[in-house]
């Protein structure tokens, strides 16, 4: 049995062919209503999220399966003080396949040493959430049609932005990437993340406190919320928050084709006006992070 | 200062200078009935200065931990007076239940009866909470 607890879990050839599926799936869908019929889901989301628990959940039901679980922590034995191990043993006694988001980091991996069934982490605090990962990778090689040589931007929040650590990790196995970081020192990628992912790699890399100096050099741009609930101190949190916002006139020297990413939900980091821009595709991304999820579900139950 | 040699036991020799009471803390020898002699800024040919910790019975110690502190360290096993045996150390590769991690995001700060684990990161030469890829605390 395989767990996906972080993205490099997964192979370059699995991810290719998870896209491959997820792909084939927009196109046949009814090919895939009832692959998961009779299996069940359990969403475990000891911490608050609309988009991915739906997502995992319209994902199953797509695929004729059923899905169960909580949607915080307050509505759990969580809330009686139960371990994450204890709640995985019982869990794991009534559902064939567990997405699990948890506010404290690694929290999914110790499920995944005590569980019976396919754990997926759907989010571990500041640390892992490949699905996103796998969403991003999905619109990356629909809207770009390939990975090899792009010079993909991050901006905002890249400390505690746990899809860009991810997506970085992701991308550094494609030849020829190049990366430009853009965020204020206080949100600078950790430097455990360059040394493992980047320096190691050889990739080239530049960081910034300016998008407009190296928006022209873009093919895809990730964009990011600075997240009130990883900061401490509130104070913190008000004076970065709104660190850079996207406009349409600062998207006036970048390229035709570039890719706007942001994993959602935005606050004001990007203007809406920019919504209707050609080159925003966060709207489809979220559309895609079913699908993928679907083809996920299919791999990690082996029904496909 | 003279300290009298063991006849059975262990000697950790070539302990770099001031790392005796952290090695004798984490070997958990304060719980030991037996005589332990620390010495600390030991005159050294090869390393200037050396802490050394001889113990007056054979008993399990976690090569780990040393492992971690230094490599370099050795372990010798005294047996009737002589050394039996040289115990050769490496960085390992995981550390279990040696330490614990900084993180207060980390899972293992709520989380009760797990083990506490540190991976070698190959790339960068350190130790990683397994959990939440943070740092060992120096």
């Amino acid at each position: 049995m395989k767990h996906l607890i972080d993205i490099l879990d997964l192979s370059a050839e699995e991810i290719d062919e998870l896209i491959a599926v997820a792909n084939d799936i927009m196109e046949n869908p009814q090919y895939y209503q009832e692959k998961c019929r009779y299996k069940k889901l359990a969403t475990l989301f000891f911490e608050p999220s609309t988009r991915t628990r739906l997502s995992f959940e319209a994902a199953m039901l797509e695929l004729g399966g059923s899905v169960l679980g909580f949607s915080e922590a307050a509505s759990s034995s969580a809330a009686k003080g139960e371990s994450v191990s204890d709640t995985i043993a019982v869990v794991g006694g009534y559902a064939d396949i567990i997405a699990m988001r948890h506010p404290k980091e690694g929290a999914p991996l110790v499920a995944a040493m005590k569980s019976s069934v396919p754990i997926i982490n759907a989010g571990d605090g500041g640390h892992n959430h490949p699905t996103q990962t796998l969403t991003d990778l999905l619109t990356i090689k629909r809207e770009k049609g390939y990975f090899d040589g792009l010079t993909i931007g991050f901006c905002g929040d890249l400390k505690f932005g746990r899809t860009v650590h991810s997506l970085i990790a992701a991308m550094s196995r494609y030849a020829n990437i190049r990366y430009v970081l853009i965020s204020p020192e206080e949100l600078k990628v950790p430097s455990y993340v360059k040394a493992d992912h980047i320096k190691s790699k050889h990739i080239p890399y530049t960081q910034t406190t300016s998008i407009d100096s190296v928006i022209e050099e873009l093919d895809v741009l990730y964009m990011t919320r600075v997240q009130r609930e990883r900061f401490f101190n509130e104070e913190d949190y008000l004076r970065l928050k709104d660190s850079y916002i996207l406009t349409l006139d600062k998207l006036k020297n970048a390229k035709e084709d570039l890719c706007i990413l942001h994993p959602l939900p935005r606050v004001n980091e990007i203007a809406t006006a920019v919504d209707d821009d050609p080159r925003a595709c966060y709207f489809k991304q979220a559309r895609y992070g079913k699908y993928i999820r679907m083809a996920l579900i299919l791999k990690m139950l082996e029904v496909c | 200062m003279k300290i009298d040699s063991i006849t059975n036991g262990i000697v950790i020799d070539h302990i770099t200078a001031g790392k005796a009471m952290q090695i004798y803390h984490m070997l958990n020898l304060d719980a030991l009935d037996c005589s332990v002699a620390l010495l600390r800024n030991v005159p050294s040919e090869k390393m200037g200065k050396k802490d050394i910790i001889k113990i007056d019975e054979e008993i399990d110690i976690n090569l780990d931990v040393l492992g971690y502190i230094n490599p370099n360290i050795t372990v010798d096993i005294i047996k009737n007076g002589v050394v039996a045996e040289k115990k050769h150390l490496a960085l390992p590769k995981e550390l279990h239940n040696i330490l614990k991690c900084k993180n207060p995001r980390c899972i293992t700060t709520t989380e009760q009866d797990i083990q506490h684990i540190f991976r070698l990161s190959p790339s960068a030469g350190v130790y990683r909470c397994i959990y939440c890829d943070t740092k060992a605390a120096d």
